[in-house]
C-alpha cells in the first residue's frame, strides 16, 4: 500500500511540475503549445487523484482543490473558487443523505449553525470576488498554512464529556442518540457552548465563501472540541453543513460570472469518481501515511499561494 | 442509530437531498457531453476558453458580453450555458429540501425550527436571486 501511496504522490507532483512553468496564471494561452482540451483533461485527472487523497486523508475535496488548482493551473482564482465551491457542494450533497438517514449527521444541530454560516458565506463570497488576486492569494496561503497547523495540532475527542447542556441547546433540543457499530452501543449526546459556536460560525462562513474551500477543517473542531458533539456526529454534521453553507456562496459566484462549466463539470466528476475509488482503497490503506501526504501537499500549496500573492513565486 | 429514533424532517430532508443530487449529477454529465461533442454550438467557442479563464470574473463577463444574475437563462440553447441548468439545480437542491421540511416543523409545532428554516430559505433565495452583485478590481 505504501507503494500505491507513493505512486499517487509522484503522479500528483509530476502533474504539478509539468504544468506549472508553462502556464502561469497570467500567461497568454497563445504561449501554450497545449490544445484547449488538455487543461480540462489534466484537471479531471488531478481532481480524481484529489478525490482519492481526500477520502484517505480525511479532508474535504474543496480544501485540496482550491490551493492546488489555484496554484498550478492557468485559471483565474475567481473560477477556481467558483469550481471549488461546487466541488465541495457536490461532495456534501452526495454524502448528506446517507449521513442523515443513519443519524450520524443531525439536522437540528446543523440548522442554527448553517443559518449563521450561510449568511456569512454570502458576505465572504462578495468580499472574495471584490478583492484583487494577490490579496486573495496571500489570504488563501495564510489560511491554508493555518489549516495545516490545525490538522497537525488539533486534538480530537471521540466522546467529549458534556456535563450540562447549555440553555440555548436545551431550548432547541439539540441532542441525539446514534448507534456505534464498532461497540454496538447506543451513544447519547448533547452539546454545550452553543452561543460561542454560533459566533465562530460567522468567521467560518466568511472564510468558506471567500476562498471556496469548504469548511470541514473548521467545522469539526468547533462541533467536537467546543460544543462537545461526539467525533462521528461532528464529522458527519460538518459534511452535511457544507451543503448549506456552500450553497449560498456558490450562488454568489454563479451569479457573478465566476463559474465556467469547463472547469466545474470535470472537477465534480473527477473528485466524485476519486472518492469512490478512495473509499475502496481506504479498507487497505494506512490512513496515517496518507494524512501526512495530504498535509504535505497542503503545506506546499499554501506556501505557493502565499509566495504567489507576495509576487515572490509567480 | 435505529431508524425509528431519527426525526421525520431529517428523513424527508435526506430523501429529497438524495434525489436532488442524483438528478443534478446525471444532468451535469449529460449536458457536459452535449457541450463536448458539439451537438449544440457554444456561445464562447471552446478553443477560445483559454483567453477567458485567466481573467477575473467581471472581466470575463465584460469581454464575452455576458450579463450577471439569471441572464444565462436566455442562453440555454448554447451548449456552454446549457450546463448552467444542472449547476443551478445543484445549487437549488438545498433550497428545495428546506422548503419541503417547513410544513413538517409547522405540523409538529416546532416553531423555532420553522422560523430558522424559513429564514434559511430566504437567505438562500436572496443569494440565488442575482440581486447581490460584486464590483471587481
Amino acid at each position: 500500500m505504501k507503494i500505491s501511496c507513493l505512486i499517487l504522490l509522484i503522479l500528483m507532483l509530476f502533474t504539478v511540475i509539468i504544468v506549472n512553468p508553462v502556464f502561469a496564471e497570467n500567461s497568454p494561452s497563445t504561449e501554450s503549445s497545449m490544445p484547449w482540451w488538455a487543461w480540462p483533461l489534466i484537471l479531471f485527472v488531478v481532481t480524481f487523484i484529489l478525490g482519492v487523497l481526500a477520502v484517505l486523508g480525511g479532508v474535504g475535496g474543496g480544501v485540496l482543490f482550491v490551493p492546488i488548482v489555484g496554484g498550478f493551473f492557468p485559471f483565474n482564482m475567481d473560477f477556481v473558487r467558483g469550481a471549488g465551491l461546487f466541488v465541495a457542494l457536490a461532495g456534501a450533497l452526495a454524502a448528506g443523505p446517507g449521513l442523515l438517514k443513519r443519524g450520524f449527521a443531525d439536522l437540528r444541530l446543523a440548522i442554527p449553525l448553517a443559518l449563521i454560516a450561510s449568511a456569512s458565506a454570502i458576505v465572504g463570497a462578495m468580499i472574495g470576488l471584490a478583492l484583487p488576486p494577490h490579496i486573495v492569494n496571500i489570504a488563501l496561503g495564510t489560511t491554508i498554512l493555518m489549516i495545516v497547523a490545525i490538522m497537525l495540532l488539533a486534538k480530537k475527542s471521540e466522546y467529549p464529556e458534556v456535563k450540562k447542556a447549555d440553555a440555548l441547546s436545551q431550548a432547541l433540543r439539540i441532542n441525539g442518540i446514534y448507534h456505534e457499530i464498532s461497540t454496538g452501543k447506543e451513544i447519547e449526546w448533547k452539546v454545550h457552548r452553543t452561543p460561542q459556536a454560533l459566533i465562530l460560525f460567522v468567521a467560518i462562513g466568511i472564510m468558506a465563501g471567500m476562498f471556496g474551500l469548504g469548511a470541514g477543517w473548521a467545522n469539526v473542531p468547533v462541533l467536537n472540541l467546543l460544543m462537545g458533539a461526539p467525533l462521528k456526529v461532528s464529522v458527519a454534521t460538518s459534511k452535511f453543513l457544507l451543503s448549506i453553507t456552500d450553497t449560498s456562496a456558490a450562488w454568489i459566484y454563479l451569479n457573478n460570472g465566476a463559474v465556467l462549466p469547463m472547469l466545474v463539470a470535470p472537477s465534480i466528476v473527477g473528485i466524485m469518481l476519486g472518492s469512490v475509488v478512495g473509499v475502496r482503497i481506504l479498507a487497505v490503506a494506512k490512513p496515517k501515511i496518507v494524512r501526512y501526504i495530504v498535509i504535505g501537499m497542503l503545506l506546499f500549496a499554501g506556501i505557493r499561494a502565499l509566495l504567489k500573492g507576495l509576487g515572490i513565486w509567480k | 442509530m435505529t431508524k425509528h429514533k431519527i426525526k421525520e424532517e431529517q428523513l424527508v430532508y435526506a430523501k429529497w437531498l438524495d434525489w436532488g443530487m442524483k438528478i443534478g449529477l446525471l444532468l451535469l454529465i449529460l449536458t457536459f457531453i452535449v457541450y463536448l461533442t458539439g451537438i449544440l454550438s457554444p456561445k464562447i467557442p471552446i478553443s477560445e476558453l483559454p483567453n477567458y479563464w485567466k481573467l477575473k470574473a467581471h472581466q470575463y463577463m465584460a469581454s464575452a458580453g455576458l450579463q450577471p444574475g439569471w441572464a444565462w437563462v436566455a442562453l440555454i440553447t448554447k451548449a456552454d450555458f446549457l450546463n448552467f441548468i444542472p449547476i443551478a439545480f445543484l445549487g437549488a437542491v438545498t433550497i428545495f429540501c428546506y422548503i419541503r421540511i417547513l410544513p413538517i416543523f409547522l405540523k409538529n409545532k416546532q416553531i423555532a425550527y420553522f422560523i430558522f428554516a424559513l429564514i434559511e430559505c430566504l437567505i438562500l433565495i436572496l443569494a440565488a436571486s442575482g440581486i447581490l452583485h460584486v464590483g471587481g478590481h
